[in-house]
């Protein structure tokens, strides 16, 4: 047992590229037109993802940080150069907690975090279960592999209108099933207005990035190399202890990157809370991004939806740096 | 940190060039130019069962305009569901049709920004002067004292859908006047799984429909004359707890309900599960749904008593479709003169007929298919007891705000709770301070 | 390559809970699916009445319906177009990307992977705006359409998937060991085709997985398809829409038309799956 060391990849990588990177540096360091080549070389790599992320992602950000600081309503639509400036007013507006809107933001803002721990949590606790049950062969393993890929391949819209389309109050077959058929509820339940829609709106988001989680997690265990698995047996490891000492560490690096986009992508998904209550989601389930697109492109005022997108970039920049930090420590080697 | 702080230096730079450029609206404000006079691209609404159906129906119509002009229009028919985004894409960057369609309800919204050529008397005069249009439609075209934004193109008024078995099953001989009546023969109605009103309580928009007339008949705007927002005025307050109390204290219409927004209030009535529907032009959809033109009939919308009129007795908005022209066309005479064609007599007769809607333009309203008596109906409300929604420029967010407490009330009286005085009161206070910024 | 795990035959408790917890999630995944099969073979007053497990009147007119309401082999071709060359693009810039942070060291790796990360971070809602705007000016400036055509909506997804690409790949290849493209290397190829020799094979199904993710991003994606296209270059995710009209849902076209447009990925997805699970870095380690 004791004799089981637990190299996760990551950590593996780490010290190779420790140890590696010296040993290389020293081997080269003689061949002075490699070294100049490859100076130039990791830019050029990176030049059309910077280009890309700068053209589509930066320099619309920056816009909206600059509109964030503007008046930019409908009469200024049209040339947002001319919005007056309007200092910190939206963000005073913002996060004036007493004042309805702010309170209503903060409401939005409480509601999402509770939405996205749930969500993500769940999505990663079904996606591991389902990719380490299915890690070894048997009879029906690539059926299943599949069926859990399904969800995922079907379109955002279809998907959720289908999901919107059960959770209907009268017709639906979530009620069909919990009350006409399992009796469980007292009455038909309401489920995409009130405060169950809370419940719908995590289910759907789980049924719909669990698959993906699954995916990124069943792709990371092939990279466990065999070997260790069959050294553990040797000594007598059972397949519980396997998993909890080969299996669940090695997916760290996997993990470290996969809980955080899901993170963010759960904290900013749009699509399925649009899909599922349209244009003013109910209170219960009022997530930041529709919270958000209400208060610019319902209402067209560009300005106080930039100064909430800004706040929310910050508090999430925050928690990643903070999560980084906690997630990256002992594993300095592998960090950049 | 150099790197962190040149990449920032290049992104911004980038970014303000972007800003400082993308006065797409600014160079042309003057109304268009005639850059292209032989193309034109038109985005219409959808109007009919499918947007593919809308293309079959406009298409020869475009044909038509292009052998007597010679100008080749390009349609695109935009699902509701992008409309407004697009026309704020459009507006932003000044890149869109030259003519389009708007719900008439946007007018006042979208002239503010300034994205439309407005219809001062020169522009009406191309098309044949604004007396051809009914008056109270003009009037849900643009802000009061000012130029329209828009020209009518579809009229619609809210009507009393009723299934005539039901009633008849339930020993009522005639459809209710007034809203006491509703209530009365609703409560026959509603027993055994039979529901008598219909509602789409999370319907924004249908919601606001519904509560502003009922606030006209408690003597009621929603906005003052200077634009201020008055949500929480008593009439205001009674019409909306009036419209809630259907569901929550008379029970006449079914707590499922409120969550409908996609018209499902429409397919119970179509199935005989509800016996009334206060809808604009159903008919085509009850048809489709498989009803038969005898089994339903048509009344004006109740009324507190009397007659439908003006003043307290409104019974309805002014609903329906506007055409506009976008100012930066590059063909603005041939957009004018595309306005005027789908204006014109002719097309009007046609094109409403198609859609069941009532012709904006007086002379076409002569033609004997509008006086059928489902039409008949939307046409006498519209000539006498409607009125257009609160033009002012934050008409959008009055929808969303109201709208979305309405839905939070109807969704509260669905569980159950009670919706009193109160808790009307109190939601749409909310709503008026989300109107503040 | 799948031989089992271990020699030793896994306990009954695990098998059981395996069948359990597999069945359970099986049955969540399809539950829709189930719905959306059945209800695209009932008649449109069916589907919306009361819920039925068993469609009572099997039709299948809506699978002839779907092509007539909205123009459904269109939508699927731009679809097509635009997922398939977004998702080879950002792969292939991510591959670059990933490898060049992964094998190198350089001024400015940090900044880089953190920006990239942080785009993650701005709802996605308020880019769209500026980036039309950006689409609009390049197009005056330089006569290149991006507003309305595949071309913009194309650069767009690529670029909304690259970030998680790039940090995927990054740990991918952090994974396979330095001794690989070194030694290429020494046997006379330059880093480039140390990456397409060794890295990329040996990443195969993280490559793919990250693929099928870019993909999958372009696919579904609602809203920014909404506003950036027109009638001629819009995608399914939106097109699909066109079945809920003013007057009508026409929920058993809905699901007709969403199980066409999917089988065609699902089928995708099957044909994937062996490279997905082919554990090349795990062989090639010894």
């Amino acid at each position: 047992m004791t004799v089981i060391v637990t190299p996760s990849s990551g950590h593996k990588a780490g010290d190779t590229e420790k140890t590696d990177g010296g040993g290389a540096r020293g081997r080269r360091l003689p061949r002075i037109p490699d070294r100049i080549r490859q100076g130039g070389l990791p830019y050029l790599l990176l030049l059309p993802a910077v280009v890309l992320e700068l053209l589509i992602h930066l320099i619309p950000m920056v816009i909206g940080i600059w509109v964030s600081f503007r008046q930019l309503t409908q009469f200024f639509i049209r040339n947002w150069g001319n919005s007056p400036f309007a200092g910190f007013d939206n963000y005073k507006i913002a996060i004036d907690f007493d004042a309805p809107i702010g309170q209503a933001l903060l409401h939005s803002f409480l509601v999402t975090c509770a939405f996205t721990v749930l969500s993500v949590g769940l999505s990663w606790l079904f996606g591991v279960t389902a990719a380490i049950m299915l890690q070894e062969n048997f009879r029906g393993r690539s059926v299943l592999r599949t069926i859990f890929l399904v969800p995922y391949a079907l379109p955002v819209y279809a998907a959720v209108i289908t999901w919107a389309f059960m959770f209907q109050h009268d017709n639906g077959l979530i009620n069909h099933v919990l009350y006409d058929q399992l009796g469980l509820t007292d009455r038909p339940s309401f489920w995409l207005i009130g405060n169950n829609s809370f419940i719908a709106l995590v289910v759907v988001s789980l049924w719909k990035s669990w698959p993906f989680a699954f995916l990124m997690l069943m792709a990371a265990l092939q990279n466990i190399p065999r070997d260790l698995y069959e050294a553990a047996s040797i000594d007598g490891a059972g397949i519980w202890q396997q998993i909890r000492t080969i299996t669940l560490p090695s997916l760290r690096p996997v993990n470290q990157v996969l809980v955080l986009v899901l993170f963010l992508w759960t904290f900013n998904d749009f699509n399925t809370p649009y899909v599922l209550f349209g244009k003013s989601a109910p209170e219960a389930a009022d997530l930041i991004s529709i919270h958000i697109y209400q208060s610019s492109f319902v209402t067209w005022n560009f300005g106080s939806g930039s100064a909430m997108s800004v706040l929310l970039l910050l508090f999430l920049l925050l928690v990643t740096a903070v999560y980084l930090f906690l997630t990256s420590r002992g594993r300095k080697g592998s960090d950049v | 940190m150099r790197t962190v702080r040149a990449a920032a230096a290049i992104a911004l730079a980038s970014a303000l060039t972007a800003v400082a450029g993308c006065g797409g609206g600014s160079s042309s404000g003057g109304g268009g130019s005639n850059e292209s006079p032989k193309t034109l691209t038109y985005w219409a609404s959808n109007q009919g069962p499918s947007i593919e159906a809308d293309k079959k129906i406009l298409t020869p119509e475009l044909k038509k305009f292009e052998k007597e002009t010679g100008i080749k229009v390009k349609l695109e028919v935009v699902p509701w569901a992008d409309l407004l985004n697009r026309i704020l894409a459009a507006t932003t960057s000044g890149q869109g049709p030259d003519v389009l369609n708007i719900g008439n309800t946007w007018s006042a919204s979208l002239q503010a920004t300034g994205a439309l050529l407005p219809w001062d008397q020169k522009n009406f005069d191309a098309i044949g002067g604004r007396d051809r249009f009914v008056d109270s439609a003009v009037a849900s075209a643009g802000a009061e004292g000012q130029d329209p934004s828009a020209v009518p193109l579809y009229s619609l008024a809210y009507a009393l859908y009723y299934n005539k078995k039901m009633f008849a099953d339930a020993g009522i001989s005639q459809p209710p006047a007034t809203w006491d009546q509703l209530i009365a023969d609703g409560r026959k109605i509603s027993k055994d799984g039979k529901w008598a009103l219909g509602a789409e309580g999370a319907n924004l928009s249908n919601n606001i429909h519904q509560v502003f007339a009922l606030g006209k008949q408690h003597g009621a705007d929603f906005f003052d004359k200077a634009g201020k927002p008055t949500f929480t005025s008593d009439g205001a307050v009674a019409a909306v707890k009036q419209y809630i109390d259907f569901m929550a204290k008379d029970k006449i219409i079914a707590p499922g309900n409120a969550e409908y927004a996609q018209n499902q209030s429409l397919q119970d009535f179509a199935k005989g599960k509800t016996a009334m529907v206060l809808w604009q032009a159903a008919a085509s959809t009850f048809a489709s749904q498989g009803m038969k033109p005898e089994d339903w009939g048509v009344a004006p919308v109740p009324v507190p008593s009397g007659t439908p009129g003006t003043g307290q007795n409104l019974n309805s908005m002014v609903a329906g479709i506007n055409i506009a022209v976008f100012n930066n066309t590059k063909n603005i005479d041939g957009a004018k003169k595309f306005v005027k064609f789908m204006t014109s007599d002719a097309e009007q007769k046609l094109l409403n007929k198609t859609y069941g809607s009532v012709p904006p333009v007086k002379a076409a309203q002569e033609d004997p298919a509008f006086s059928a008596s489902d039409v008949k109906v939307l046409r006498d409300t519209l000539a006498t007891s409607a009125a257009p929604l609160p033009q002012v420029a934050n008409e959008s967010q009055f929808e969303t705000t109201v709208g979305t407490a309405v839905k939070g009330l109807f969704a509260d009286a669905a569980a159950g709770k009670p919706v009193t005085t109160e808790s009307v009161k109190a939601a749409l206070t909310k709503a008026q301070q989300q109107m503040a910024q | 390559m799948s031989r089992p795990r271990s020699p030793i035959a896994p306990p009954r408790s695990f098998i059981w809970t395996r069948r359990v917890v597999l069945t359970a999630l099986a049955a969540f995944a399809l539950l829709p699916v189930y719905v959306m099969v059945s209800s695209s073979l009932k008649p449109l007053q069916d589907v919306s009445g009361k819920f039925q497990w068993f469609p009572t009147n099997l039709t299948i007119r809506p699978y002839f319906d779907i092509w007539k309401t909205v123009p459904l082999a269109k939508y699927f071709v731009n679809s097509l177009i635009v997922a398939g060359s977004a998702t080879v693009l950002s792969v292939v810039i991510a591959v670059f990307a990933a490898y060049a942070v992964s094998r190198y060291r350089f001024r400015g790796k940090r900044v880089f992977t953190v920006t990239v990360l942080s785009t993650q971070m701005f709802p996605g809602i308020l880019f769209l705006l500026p980036l039309f705007l950006i689409f609009v000016n390049i197009g005056n400036s330089t006569g290149v359409e991006l507003y309305g055509s595949r071309g913009g909506l194309i650069l767009t997804y690529l670029t909304f998937s690259l970030p998680f690409s790039i940090w995927m790949l990054i740990g991918y290849f952090d994974s396979i060991p330095r001794e690989l493209d070194e030694a290429a290397m020494v046997d006379g190829c330059g880093p480039i085709r140390a990456l397409f020799r060794v890295v990329v094979p040996a990443a195969v199904p993280g490559i793919v997985a990250v693929a099928v993710y870019a993909f999958m991003t372009a696919w579904g994606e609602v809203l920014f398809a909404s506003v950036m296209t027109n009638d001629a270059t819009r995608t399914l995710a939106v097109g699909l829409q066109g079945y809920a009209t003013q007057n009508d849902v026409y929920w058993n076209q809905i699901m007709a038309a969403s199980l066409v447009v999917s089988v065609p990925v699902v089928v995708g997805f099957l044909l994937l799956q062996r490279y997905l699970v082919a554990g090349l870095t795990a062989g090639a380690v010894k």
